[in-house]
């Protein structure tokens, strides 16, 4: 048994495993309603939407190298776009998604287009003005936006009211999301987008658009961050400004780096583990910040690759170790 | 929409400049605090606004305990002092760790260290906002009636340039000065010549510390005391810090103004939208200039 392990590639070994517990939590997650209370079910529910947030930063953050500090301005337009359709005009759910989304996609592309000619942190600096800047915009146009108040009571149809339906409607729109991440991520421009993540000068040299590549990515990443704003809108019916504030990008940005930003389900790995742990502490204790701040801080100063970049590490190095 | 209301009078522009000018001041001083770090210790310090907001309460706290008028000035040497102290335990406890860390996660951890203290103050001091008195109560008008502003705000006017004079004399005519623009300059010569560039560190991390607790003392008597108000300057520090090129002093000093003066006349403007402003500014200035209107160090 050891000896034909032993003939497997690495890489084979660790798909499997990827496979069946993926396989695993899918099971898992399609009878999640049959044994989860109503508030747990929520709670798994805005988690889904958290991970396809997580992992729509990944894209350009993690892959492409581009420093996002802004990815919720994105969220938020696709969340306000579909909450204003839905209540201000009636229009149906289908188009009014794909209008957010598409508006979420205008944005990134605006913004994007502006960015990418920056390197590092100036690129970063100028996504998260532009980002302030349209938060700012949304948290004072009443007539619009509803200002600091938000919207509330947006209008979904009953399909998805329920939190059954709710759950199962963002459960595959998350899942779809993630597998057409992955397929962009393996595909040969994700496979470009890493490479000019990693040398720059290099692509460029034999005749890579790495501009391109990059805006591509951003523009990617916005969009499906858009999806999980819509999806967080079905889920909670309502939207207001925090939600596209600096300090979500950046919690965001954490979960990211926690969870490992260079494998593919570090992300939502991520996503998983802070929300749990903000309600887990939310619940035994009032100043549930205190913990989280200090595990955050431990946990990036000692897990710098992030815990599934720590674990592949360990499983890799100790396979190989065996079949050395 | 209210952008062409009526349109004010002359003197009006003219005050409401002074009173942007006077709230810059506090903007530069959380800002100025930011840029030397980035410039020497090359650390981008998110914690920087949370200094802020814990000179705010320290000082609340103080003025409260001394009592009076007197306790305002008290407060005002005083709490600086306290957050200037906790910034070099900070420092030593675990940005010391950083220093050679990737840029996205000295952010992160020092985001992190926001969020530590933001706990820390609610459990002091509370979730309830406070509030104190101005030592310098009603106005004061010059030429005639053509400026006139609170006169705690002609306080704060004078503070700002008081500091970066201060910091300029600090940086270009002191010893320790000089050592701090080597460190920036060339870390490993300094250790190289028997310089302690640690020390060096921790005396540039609490003087931001300082600076920022100094700017939440100044600005606690005009404003309602909050555990959020930290994270408001702070992002409007970060951009600060980069409008005017990361690192450089007059460039923080520069751009408070801007951004100040912007944000109050957007007030006369547009009352609703005054908050836009500040941030339409930096992204205009970021698109021609993205590496700041002066001399960035990096």
């Amino acid at each position: 048994m050891l000896n034909i392990m032993g003939d497997m590639s690495i890489e084979r070994k660790m798909s499997w495993v990827k496979l069946i517990s993926i396989g695993i939590i899918v099971i898992v997650l399609l009878f999640a309603p049959a044994y989860l209370s109503r508030y747990y079910l929520y709670l798994a529910t805005l988690i889904l939407v958290t991970i396809l947030f997580a992992t729509s930063l990944n894209l350009p953050l993690g892959y492409g190298g581009l420093l996002v500090l802004h990815q919720a301005t994105f969220y938020g337009v696709g969340a306000y776009s579909f909450a204003i359709l839905l209540k201000e005009t009636g229009t149906p759910v289908l188009p009014a998604a794909a209008v957010a989304l598409l508006s979420a996609l205008i944005l990134a592309l605006f913004i994007g287009w502006i960015c990418v000619r920056l390197r590092g942190l100036y690129f970063g600096f100028l996504t998260l003005a532009m980002g302030q800047l349209v938060w700012a915009i949304v948290y004072r146009w009443y007539d619009f936006t509803g200002g600091d108040d938000g919207i509330h009571a947006i209008p979904v149809p009953d399909m998805i009211r329920s939190e059954i339906g709710a759950y199962y409607v963002i459960l595959a729109v998350v899942i779809v999301s993630l597998l057409l991440i992955y397929r962009v991520v393996k595909s040969p421009f994700g496979l470009t987008l890493q490479a000019v993540r990693d040398n720059p000068q290099r692509c460029e040299s034999v005749g890579i658009n790495i501009r391109n590549h990059r805006l591509i990515a951003f523009v990617m990443g916005g969009g499906f961050a858009g999806i999980a704003g819509v999806l967080f809108v079905i889920l909670e019916r309502s939207v207001a400004p925090p939600i596209m504030f600096w300090t979500h990008s950046v919690e965001i940005l954490i979960m990211v780096l926690l969870g490992g930003m260079f494998t593919f389900l570090g992300p939502a790995f991520g996503a998983v583990a802070l929300t749990l742990l903000a309600t887990f502490f939310g619940i035994f204790t009032e100043y549930w910040l205190l913990f989280l701040g200090s595990i955050k801080i431990i946990m990036l100063l000692f897990l710098p690759q992030g815990v599934l970049g720590f674990v592949e590490e360990k499983i890799t190095s100790k396979i190989r170790n065996k079949t050395v | 929409m209210e952008f062409f209301a009526n349109l004010p009078e002359f003197s009006t522009v003219i005050s409401q400049i002074f009173v942007g000018l006077s709230r810059s001041m506090i903007l530069f001083m959380v800002a100025v605090g930011l840029t030397v770090s980035i410039g020497v210790l090359r650390v981008i310090n998110f914690a920087n606004g949370t200094f802020y907001m814990l000179g705010a309460f320290t000082a609340w706290s103080v003025a409260l305990w001394v009592g009076g008028t007197a306790g305002f000035w008290v407060a005002l040497l005083i709490a600086p002092l306290v957050v200037g102290l906790l910034g070099l335990a900070v420092e030593a406890g675990l940005l010391r760790r950083l220093y050679n860390r990737p840029r996205l996660m000295q952010l992160l951890l020092t985001y992190a260290v926001v969020l530590l203290f933001n706990d820390v103050t609610k459990l002091i001091w509370g979730v309830d906002f406070k509030s104190m008195r101005a030592p310098l109560s009603g106005y004061i008008t010059f030429f005639d009636g053509l400026l006139y502003m609170p006169s705690y705000n002609m306080l704060l006017l004078i503070s700002g340039p008081l500091v970066a004079a201060g910091l300029w004399y600090f940086i270009n005519h002191t010893m320790t000065g000089k050592i701090v623009r080597a460190t920036a300059t060339d870390r490993e010569m300094v250790d190289a010549l028997g310089l302690n560039s640690n020390k060096i560190f921790a005396i540039v991390f609490m003087l931001s510390c300082y600076l920022a607790g100094l700017g939440g003392a100044l600005i606690a008597p005009t404003t309602n005391i909050v555990v959020g108000m930290g994270m408001t300057i702070l992002i409007n520090a970060v951009l600060v810090v980069v409008v005017g090129g990361l690192g450089n002093i007059w460039g923080a000093f520069l751009a408070s103004l801007i951004f100040g003066v912007g944000e109050s006349l957007g007030l006369l403007i547009a009352p609703r939208f005054a908050i836009v402003f500040p941030f339409a500014i930096a992204t205009i200035l970021l698109i021609l200039k993205p590496t700041g209107i002066m001399k960035s160090v990096w």
